[in-house]
């Protein structure tokens, strides 16, 4: 697969893992505790898990697994008020796969689909908007997260309904952004990050400015990378560069996917679509400021929490919980209370254990290893 | 977050709705291009465009020319260490 | 009611080619025929009546056509010495068959009916021989689907020299299923010597599977439209026991052997490793996917080792036979490009490790819930 596997090349690999290693060992040297690197994106963390890279990092290297899950730091109330949408008789809820086991206070949408809710998965949302088309007697709701990414693919097929005059479509709208939520963890005063792998997919919608406060105001370096294991390699070489030389930029490591304006065509539909909540309440993090859009009031024929009557639930995450300070990178999924007792990928209690991009589950699924290596040493 | 892949464009299904056909290792399917479509790039000159897909949208043209520097890089840092190493072996032989 | 059976052999087509009963009252009530593409499946057809009774000889039977199953009994009859002849014990297995669409690029219902059943004997060593046939019909169903998918039973139940020897038709209201369920058992006679358990894997032993991975899963999910994807890929749906006969004449002391059907390659490793205290360390860059699958897998964020195969067995042999069971498995179609993807080892008990083609490693879990798509 073109621009795929030569990413993926094993024998660069073993020649950056020692370049990386040698690197780090300098830049670690007087510190009293390994680098700590964040990922913000959850398609990274997957990327590590997958290969394993986890594992092939030098121990001066530790990778924290951030926010960029938005199927986890989904609210719980949320979930009950998309439950409660998919309930009305006349609606048919729509959504990602990965949305679909996200657990409400009582159930997921799975299960309001085998108690009979008509709830179907989708790949695009403009496979809901052909539901749309093929049932005009019914209500198709299609239940939109991601961050910036996914926000201009919902933005243009609501413009296309408006286009097509489709009055059935709506979206129960749970878009995120990524950058005030990077500042919450920035702003958090037991903070132990030294840089970032910055969101590819997202810096490929947004552009690298966006990021620059996180150099300017905060001193840490940024590096945006591609979602290949070595992209990834080479981000965390170059952060460790950056910190060698004391230097803290955005530097762009995914050139062939993002331009440094962004997209232009893809940010405009988003500008004409959604606007700014004030606050938005992620699971694990609480309430950040204009973290989460909402449809407009001009397209307000097309907005769910407008169309039908809402119940607008908060429910406190589970006390247990330690998501928050995995998240900030303050504590180890390993090290959580609850992780692989009472909070697991198939009673998740957390948000982090319910995706499997989310940074618990894939420590659980894929992880797991530090407690072999030292058994496997013992015995060869 | 945003899972992505990169296919290229066989076919242009709709120039007026801007949908085309993308292949990803012979696995098709129908997307939507505004994105990647402006005044400089109309949607008929779109075809055989590398792209990447994120939920039945083509997000971005992919840079042919900075995908090339970056392996590029990779591969030069990596002939480097391997040069470094190769030093440092022979270095070990004759002290 | 049990065992297909005839009720009056007496009853006749009418000239109109409709069928017509007299019940109790003298009236004439009317009983679909069973032939023509446009007539479909009712009530009556598993009433046990003569509706039935034509369904039975007109599709099934003639579809299956064999001298046990032509007898028409309430059950079919086995001799035994011809079963001792053969080995040393009885392998009987049950599977039911629900799937959704009930054609798919590869198959359909019926091949998988016949084939699961007789890939679930051939693992534990036992040569197929006698398969009983189960249907639950939705109303309203056509009688050509059914008939394809008799059709295509009896061609799969060939290629493994099986006969489907007894069976039950229920015919239940629109709605109360799913078009056609399928259920299907089997009976087998193992070999003597022949000793196949999820518990024998050992260290040093090696695993070996007979070709890609994930082509049924990805097929389905491909055929059911809703994901609109298009590709040429194709259910691997296919019978296993010629390969598992020829696995065991080189190398009779096979200590592993499973199909891997639902949950895929990653689950029936991790029930071996499970149930022999083992470790199975994988490589990845040695198991064989398809470029179209791992296009499906990429674009929907799937794992192929998750995906379901419908054709495909996972081997632990020892260490010395492995290249004669590659061998013999190379020779035949189903097993051409058969691979030798791991290796077993002591520790980490139960568990499953991967080395990634990108060098690292990784633990490959039990499947928690279905795969689903993952898009953000």
């Amino acid at each position: 697969m073109k621009y795929v596997d030569e990413f993926r090349d094993p024998e660069q690999a073993r020649k950056w893992l020692e370049k990386i290693s040698a690197l780090a060992k300098q830049v670690q040297a007087g510190k009293d505790r390994p680098l700590h690197i964040m990922e913000v994106c959850g398609g990274h963390t997957h990327t590590i898990f997958r290969y394993g890279i986890k594992q092939m990092l030098p121990p001066e290297i530790e990778l924290v697994h951030g926010p960029g899950c938005p199927v986890c730091v989904l609210p719980m109330g949320r979930v009950d008020d998309c439950l409660a949408l998919a309930e009305h008789p006349e609606v048919i809820l729509t959504t990602f796969g990965d949305a679909m086991r996200v657990p409400g206070s009582l159930k997921s949408l799975l299960q309001a689909k085998a108690e009979g809710a008509d709830v179907r998965m989708v790949y695009s949302p403009t496979d809901a908007l052909s539901i749309a088309r093929k049932h005009p007697d019914k209500e198709v709701v299609f239940f939109a997260l991601g961050f910036e990414t996914t926000m201009p693919s919902t933005a243009l097929t609501v413009l296309q309904a408006e286009e097509e005059g489709i009055k059935n479509f709506s979206l129960f709208c749970n878009h995120i952004t990524i950058i005030p939520t990077i500042k919450a963890i920035l702003d958090s005063p037991d903070l132990q990050l030294d840089g970032f792998l910055g969101p590819g997919h997202v810096s490929m919608i947004i552009g690298q400015h966006p990021y620059l406060f996180i150099a300017d105001e905060h001193k840490k370096p940024l590096v945006i990378a591609g979602f290949e294991p070595l992209d990834i390699l080479q981000s965390i070489w170059m952060i460790l560069n950056q910190l060698k030389e004391q230097r803290h930029e955005i530097e762009n490591q995914y050139g062939r996917v993002v331009q440094v304006e962004g997209n232009h065509n893809a940010l405009e539909a988003i500008e004409k679509v959604f606007e700014l909540r004030e606050f938005f309440e992620w699971r694990g993090l609480g309430s950040i400021e204009r973290s989460g859009v909402r449809v407009r009031e001009g397209y307000a024929l097309y907005d769910a929490e407008r169309k039908f009557s809402i119940p607008n639930l908060k429910i406190a995450d589970p006390k247990s919980c330690q998501c928050g300070e995995v998240l900030r990178g303050t504590l180890k999924p390993k090290d959580c209370k609850v992780f692989g007792t009472t909070c697991t990928p198939e009673t998740p209690l957390g948000a982090l254990m319910v995706s499997t991009e989310g940074a618990c589950a894939a420590y659980y699924s894929y992880g797991r290893m530090d407690s072999f290596e030292s058994k496997r040493e013992t015995t060869t | 977050m945003c899972l992505g892949i990169p296919g290229k464009i066989v076919e242009i299904t709709n120039a007026e709705n801007k949908l085309a056909l993308v292949d990803v290792a012979g696995v098709k399917r129908e997307v939507n291009i505004v994105c990647i479509v402006d005044d400089e790039h109309p949607p008929e000159s779109c075809l055989g465009d590398w792209v990447l897909i994120h939920v039945g949208f083509a997000m971005t043209r992919i840079n042919e020319e900075e995908a090339a520097r970056t392996l590029e890089l990779l591969h030069e840092l990596g002939e480097l260490q391997e040069e470094f190493q190769a030093m440092k072996n022979s270095e070990k032989e004759n002290p | 009611m049990e065992g297909w059976i005839l009720l009056n052999p007496k009853e006749k087509q009418q000239p109109d080619g409709n069928v017509y009963r007299m019940n109790s009252r003298n009236a004439k009530s009317f009983v679909p025929p069973v032939t023509g593409k446009s007539q479909t499946i009712s009530l009556a057809h598993g009433s046990g009546g003569k509706a039935m009774r034509d369904l039975i000889e007109d599709v099934i039977v003639k579809s299956f056509d064999n001298p046990a199953l032509n007898m028409l009994d309430d059950q079919a009859r086995f001799d035994l010495k011809e079963l001792t002849s053969l080995g040393d014990r009885l392998a009987f297995t049950t599977d039911s068959y629900v799937v959704d669409p009930l054609f798919f690029p590869g198959g359909d219902i019926g091949t998988l009916a016949v084939n699961g059943t007789v890939n679930d004997l051939a693992v534990g060593g036992a040569e197929p021989l006698y398969l009983s046939c189960g249907f639950i019909l939705e109303e309203g169903l056509t009688v050509e689907t059914l008939r394809l998918i008799t059709g295509s039973m009896k061609k799969e139940a060939d290629k493994s020299h099986v006969s489907i020897v007894t069976g039950d038709t229920k015919v239940v209201h629109r709605g109360a299923a799913d078009k056609l369920f399928i259920n299907t058992s089997g009976i087998g006679v193992i070999p003597r010597g022949v000793n196949i358990a999820a518990t024998r894997a050992e260290p040093g032993d090696m695993v070996l599977i007979n070709g890609f991975i994930g082509d049924h899963g990805a097929a389905i999910l491909e055929a059911r439209g809703d994901l609109s994807l298009k590709s040429s890929i194709e259910s691997d749906c296919q019978p296993l026991s010629k390969m598992v006969q020829a696995m065991l004449d080189v190398c009779p002391d096979i200590h592993c052997l499973r199909d891997a059907t639902r949950g895929g390659i990653a689950t029936v490793l991790n029930e071996f490793a499970l149930c022999s205290n083992v470790c199975i360390r994988l490589d990845e860059k040695e198991i064989p996917l398809r470029d179209e699958v791992r296009g499906l897998c990429e674009i929907l964020g799937l794992d192929p080792l998750y995906l379901a195969n419908e054709g495909k067995l996972l081997a632990i042999v020892p260490r010395e036979s492995v290249e004669r069971v590659l061998e013999a498995m190379r020779l035949l179609p189903e097993g051409q490009y058969s691979a030798v993807i791991g290796e077993v080892v002591e520790v980490p008990e139960k568990r499953v490790l991967l080395k990634t083609s990108f060098g690292g490693e990784r633990i490959v879990d039990m499947m928690v819930g279905d795969q689903l798509p993952r898009i953000c």
